[in-house]
């Protein structure tokens, strides 16, 4: 069977592989913002707790995808909750350190200058710090997002939802007539979701810019 | 906050009580023990070298930098342990650089305090459009405007409209003009002398240049290490009497000369001069140059402004045609110019005078090399018995003040 001829048969269950992957990622990735810009709105006043911040993340970042979600395991149970987690914490580690980079590189002249005008702190933070911060925090989120991409796949062997099953089907049964357009299948199905969303982040990034700031 | 008043609000007086700044670990304090009075409506510069303590004492005033010591009063009420984020929206606040915020357009930017502090929305965009036109900007074209998108001028007469939008009594300038260029600094020196002529706020300006001092301060504050006092005074006081060496050392050398550009033209003996128009017969001009002792006249056009000197030989050469006769009137200057520009148009006009004029152009005097060295003359005489007076009341009151510390700690110790 060719390539083409596998596509057309099994797009189907392709399609929802591609559909359930794209989903975990999104979702992870919603996860990994939000924890992400809160631990780096939370830590980028004070030097240390913004280096324990980058490192801690970092540290996590070192750990090989398939040991960790292989320990999770045993812990939460085989499925969704161990994708979840893995996921969630590797996309942390870009997000917040450019969330921390982006707050510290605001102009210290114009924090003066809303605090000068009366902004309370939150405000400062809401209406001048983080909207000069969100071009380096989106950028980070993008790179998060290429990068759980990947490791997505991984969570198929915790059974987990996404193209990563149909690769690790693939590896399991080398030799016979479909293992390589399954491992193929898989792997393209990737890239093309990472082009995707990467295209989607383009357009988010010209609809949340604001013209002034936007390079 | 109410519905805000129509009408502008004028300026409130600002108190600082033996205000001080400590840093912890520095053994001097940053500012120590400011006592000041600043009228309401007045303009106060407080000038000195960098590191003196002038910025930091004027972001007490907002509390931007909390004081360690000491009280400020606005217009009466001690806003010493009030909310501070309360209190700078009630205080306007511009800083070198502008400080706009990139993001935001230059309506946005504006709007800002107001918005905060509550004003309808149907108001803001009126009072946008208003604050520009305030700072010579046109409204339509610039209020969609990026910061970016706006020369360095521009973006600092967009700071002052943010610093005024929500109609503060007070006004507080950090070194505003700093970072622009020196033609660009002097227009906006004008627009602000102009913009205060109108609202009459009470505006802190912080800066290290003299000059600019003297050209804004209705009173400047000469300021040495720790924000120490060196003296507090109109400019013509600083510049004919300089309290001590570091007061004389700041003001610099030619304080004579920086004195005329305290004067206007309006404020000194102009000379009536000898004049025809151009309807005057040819017979009468002639005869005018002939017996009226003068060696030259002065010819009007039909609007009656300065067109021609008219010497005696001149009709004669020109063998009476007026056309041809006598020197154009190349410089005038107004009654609102400087004595120094007065000064510089005498020196360079080569009979040594130069004609004053009006509103519309229209001859009013003579001003010439004697008149202007009278009247400096009479000023700086003025000027140093005034300081002298001036000098004599505050040894008065001081002394008055030992006396009374010493009462009184005379008076503790005995109870």
């Amino acid at each position: 069977m060719s390539f083409w001829e596998y596509l057309g048969s099994r797009h189907q269950q392709l399609l929802t592989d591609a559909f359930q992957h794209a989903s975990a990622v999104f979702q992870c990735m919603v996860l990994a913002t939000v924890t992400g810009v809160l631990t780096g709105i939370a830590t980028y006043r004070s030097a240390w707790a913004g280096n324990l911040a980058t490192t801690a993340t970092s540290s996590i970042l070192t750990v090989p995808s398939l040991a960790f979600i292989g320990l999770l395991i045993p812990v939460v149970g085989l499925g969704v909750p161990p994708t979840v987690i893995a996921l969630t914490l590797y996309g942390l580690l870009p997000i917040v350190r450019n969330a921390i980079v982006g707050l510290r590189g605001v102009d210290p002249a114009l924090v003066d200058a809303a605090r000068g005008i009366g902004m309370s702190g939150p405000m400062r933070l809401a209406r001048v710090e983080l909207p000069l911060a969100w071009p380096p925090i989106l950028t980070g989120i993008r790179v998060s997002t290429q990068m759980l991409m990947g490791i997505a796949a991984v969570a198929a062997y915790a059974s987990g939802p996404g193209l990563g099953n149909e690769i690790f089907r693939g590896l399991a049964s080398l030799g016979s007539r479909n293992a390589l357009n399954q491992v193929l299948a898989g792997t393209l199905g990737i890239v093309i979701l990472a082009l995707l969303f990467d295209a989607a982040y383009v357009l988010i990034g010209r609809l949340t810019i604001p013209r002034g700031i936007r390079g | 906050m109410a519905e805000p008043a129509p009408t502008a609000t004028h300026g409130a007086t600002i108190e600082l009580e033996g205000l001080t700044k400590r840093y912890p670990g520095s053994a001097q304090p940053a500012v120590d023990r400011v006592n000041m009075e600043i009228k309401a409506g007045e303009t106060v510069v407080f000038v000195g070298p960098s590191g003196c303590g002038k910025s930091t004492t004027l972001k007490m005033i907002n509390r931007l930098i909390e004081p360690t010591g000491g009280r400020i009063r606005i217009g009466g009420e001690d806003v010493t342990g009030i909310d501070p984020v309360k209190l700078r929206r009630k205080v306007g606040y511009a800083i070198q650089s502008s400080g706009l915020f990139p993001h935001m357009t230059v309506a946005q930017n504006i709007a800002l305090v107001p918005r905060m502090t509550g004003w309808p929305k149907s108001r803001l965009r009126q009072r946008v459009e208003e604050m520009l036109d305030l700072v010579g900007l046109d409204p339509g074209e610039f209020h969609g405007r990026y910061p970016r998108q706006l020369s360095g001028g521009q973006q600092q007469r967009v700071g002052v409209a943010r610093a005024l939008a929500a109609d503060p009594p007070v006004l507080l300038m950090d070194e505003p003009f700093g970072a622009v260029d020196p033609i660009t600094r002097d227009h906006l020196q004008d627009e602000l002398i102009r913009l205060q002529r109108e609202l009459h706020k009470t505006i802190v300006f912080v800066t290290h240049d003299f000059d600019e001092a003297i050209k804004l301060g209705d009173r400047i504050a000469v300021l040495r290490e720790r924000s120490h006092i060196a003296q507090f005074d109109t400019p013509e006081a600083i510049l004919t009497n300089p309290a001590d060496d570091f007061v004389s050392g700041f003001v610099g050398a030619g304080a004579a000369l920086k004195r005329l550009n305290l004067t206007r033209v309006r404020d000194v003996e102009m000379r009536g001069y000898p004049t025809v128009t151009v309807d005057t017969p040819l017979q009468q001009i002639f005869g005018y140059l002939r017996d009226g002792g003068t060696n030259e006249i002065l010819l009007l056009d039909r609007r009656r402004r300065p067109y021609k000197w008219l010497r005696r030989g001149d009709l004669m050469r020109a063998r009476g045609s007026l056309a041809r006769a006598g020197t154009l009137v190349h410089d005038t200057v107004t009654r609102d110019a400087t004595l120094r520009d007065a000064l510089e148009a005498v020196l360079t006009d080569n009979a040594g005078r130069v004609a004053v004029t009006g509103r519309r152009g229209e001859f009013i005097g003579v001003v010439d090399m004697e008149t202007l060295m009278n009247s400096v003359h009479e000023l700086l005489e003025a000027d140093r018995l005034e300081a002298m007076e001036h000098q004599h009341e505050l040894e008065e009151a001081r002394s008055r003040q030992t006396h009374f510390e010493q009462e009184g700690d005379a008076g503790e110790k005995k109870a």
